[in-house]
């Protein structure tokens, strides 16, 4: 067979491969989506689900798993990227350093189920926090921080040492250099992999179903006192998740309409962690216009 | 006459010095990659750095500056003025606003123009917008940047041409107001153009400035330079005025290389 045919060949298999791969996915979202969306109405959206009649919603769920995404965010952000910039900008090579990556590399390929239930053993049950949106919260820090550790350094990684040099070299301090030039350009590729891993955590279920709980008690949406046991923000209460909600209803929902109500969360979880994923490209691509043609 | 195996010409004591290295050995772990470079580098001179490559031009280069901490051991004296640069005690970032570096590949930071120069200066202290506006302005027509740049000064860098952006680093630098220029090869990746008006400027530049330039380029080093050192595997086996360098070299290895004959 001579090089061209080949190359031809060769290049149809790759282009099946790939048309597999996309075909895959298109009708994995379309049958959730096609499933799930003539159930998706506002009132689907925003009221509290029923356990025993039809024509409960996914309120509470929705409101609970966006207030753990930005609790975890805010606790394992600055974390992780703490964690990032000592690994990338001032670790030097050695035993300590690969002692360390190897643990972020043990850490995130835990399953999540294992995560939830350490999670469980040390926030809800150890450290005495019950199921609440806080022991979900850190359950899920611990799920998200080593991927997220890993994307902010391989972020701060793809700045140029040519960077670093030009900083050192104008007499400015490592530190200086690192978080005043070396962060800021690293900051579109950050914001990207934020948003990605937020999709991660926005849609798992199997780290929160011990920590965070499997109820989703009724709130009032009129008092925002974090103390009080009815208000939405209260980070003690028990918080089932629009991802712990699906799989719920799947193995043990008796309300009449369940499969209705299963369809359409799923299409709701799918469709934020789409949103998520092209805010990501779309944002960072943004970012990076507006970072770098100065102010 | 090309008898000697090293020939390094000697300053009378008149002649004002910028920098003068004293038994400097560099190690790459055991590897010594400069093992004899006792230079002087005369003040408001451009001095030249020629050599093959793998030398040892950049190593000696970055030491001087001591951008090879962490990177490289660096043994022996570096003096300037009266103080070794290669001790403990001198604090390198307030050295290196002295003793300014710029580097092969143009490495403008993703910022604007105005604030890739302004950005070192408010580091240092210097915050009055009057004067930082004055430096910028100042230290792009040193550079011979100002007349293209002057109307977009809030644009990104990232978008000047590779020369107009090495022009940048070197006004980035010189805003600093230092004594030294380091420049290891700075026109490599720049197009012919480019070139000759980088070379222009570091020319006009040498009446304030004393400027060392690493070039592979070697009609580069004998149109602007003062002084030139030839290096071969890690030592300066010659150090004379361009002029008598490039037209009656007094050591064969560097008759050899600047004829291009290699054999
Ligand atoms: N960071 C480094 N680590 C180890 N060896 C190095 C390093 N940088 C340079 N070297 C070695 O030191 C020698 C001199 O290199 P360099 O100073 O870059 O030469 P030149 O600039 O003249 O081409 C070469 O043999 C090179 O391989
Ligand atoms: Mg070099």
């Amino acid at each position: 067979m001579n090089a061209k045919r080949y190359d031809k060949l060769a290049t149809g298999l790759l282009y099946t491969i790939a048309g597999i791969v996309v075909l895959i996915l298109l009708l994995l979202l379309g049958f959730i989506i096609i499933r799930g969306l003539p159930q998706l109405s506002w009132s689907f959206l925003t009221t509290p689900s029923r356990a025993f009649t039809a024509g409960g919603g996914i309120g509470i769920q929705l409101f609970n798993s966006i207030y753990l995404l930005i609790l975890t965010m805010l606790i394992s952000m600055p974390i992780a990227l703490g964690a990032s910039i000592y690994l990338n900008e001032y670790a030097k090579p050695g035993k300590v350093t690969s002692i360390i990556r190897t643990m972020i590399e043990i850490l995130s390929s835990l399953p999540s189920v294992v995560v939830g239930l350490f999670g469980f053993l040390l926030f809800v049950v150890q450290f005495g926090l019950s199921f609440s949106i806080l022991s979900g919260a850190l359950a899920l820090t611990v799920f998200n921080l080593p991927l997220l550790t890993r994307s902010i350094e391989d972020a701060l990684k793809s700045i140029s040492n040519d960077q670093r040099n030009g900083g050192l070299a104008l007499g400015i301090s490592k530190w200086e250099t690192v978080t005043k030039i070396i962060l800021p350009a690293a900051v579109p590729s950050i914001v990207s992999g934020l948003i990605l891993s937020a999709g991660r955590v926005f849609g798992e279920a199997a780290a929160l179903i011990y920590t965070a709980g499997q109820s989703a008690p009724a709130l009032n949406f009129a008092n925002w006192n974090p103390f009080d046991i009815d208000s939405p923000l209260n980070p003690m209460r028990p918080a089932e998740t629009l991802a712990v909600h699906i799989w719920k209803i799947n193995s043990e929902g008796i309300m009449p309409d369940s499969s209705a109500v299963s369809a359409g969360a799923a299409a709701v979880l799918i469709i934020v962690v789409l949103i998520f994923n092209l805010l990501a490209r779309w944002i960072g691509r943004l970012l990076f216009k507006r970072l770098t043609a100065g102010s | 006459m090309q008898t000697k195996d090293r020939y390094i010409q000697q300053f009378d004591e008149t002649q004002e010095m910028a920098l003068t290295t004293k038994n400097l050995h560099i190690y790459y772990g055991d590897f010594e990659a400069i093992s004899e470079a006792d230079l002087q580098i005369p003040r408001f001179k451009i001095t030249a750095l020629i050599g093959a490559s793998g030398s040892g031009k950049s190593t000696f280069l970055r030491s001087l500056n001591r951008m090879n901490d962490n990177v490289a051991d660096v043994k022996g004296e570096i003096w300037y003025r009266d103080l070794n640069l290669n001790s403990k005690e001198i604090d390198v970032y307030a050295m290196r606003r002295q003793i300014g570096m710029v580097f092969q590949r143009p490495n403008p930071f993703p910022k604007s123009i105005y604030e890739n120069i302004t950005f070192a200066l408010e580091r240092h202290g210097i915050t009055d917008k009057k004067e930082l506006a004055e430096r910028v302005e100042t230290s792009l027509k040193q550079a011979a940047l100002w007349e293209e740049v002057k109307d977009k000064l809030n644009q990104s860098a990232l978008a000047l041409s590779g020369g107009q952006a090495q022009r940048l680093c070197i006004a980035r630098a010189i805003a600093l107001q230092p004594d030294i220029l380091l420049l290891d090869e700075p026109a490599s990746a720049l197009d012919p153009i480019s070139t000759a008006q980088l070379e222009e400027t570091l020319v006009n530049l040498k009446q304030h400035y004393t400027i060392v330039i690493v070039t592979h380029n070697l009609p580069q080093a004998a149109r602007i330079s003062d002084y030139t050192a030839h290096f071969s595997q890690g030592k300066v086996i010659e150090f004379n005025n361009t002029k008598e360098t490039f037209t009656d070299p007094k050591v064969k290895l560097t008759n050899d290389y600047i004829s291009g004959d290699f054999g």
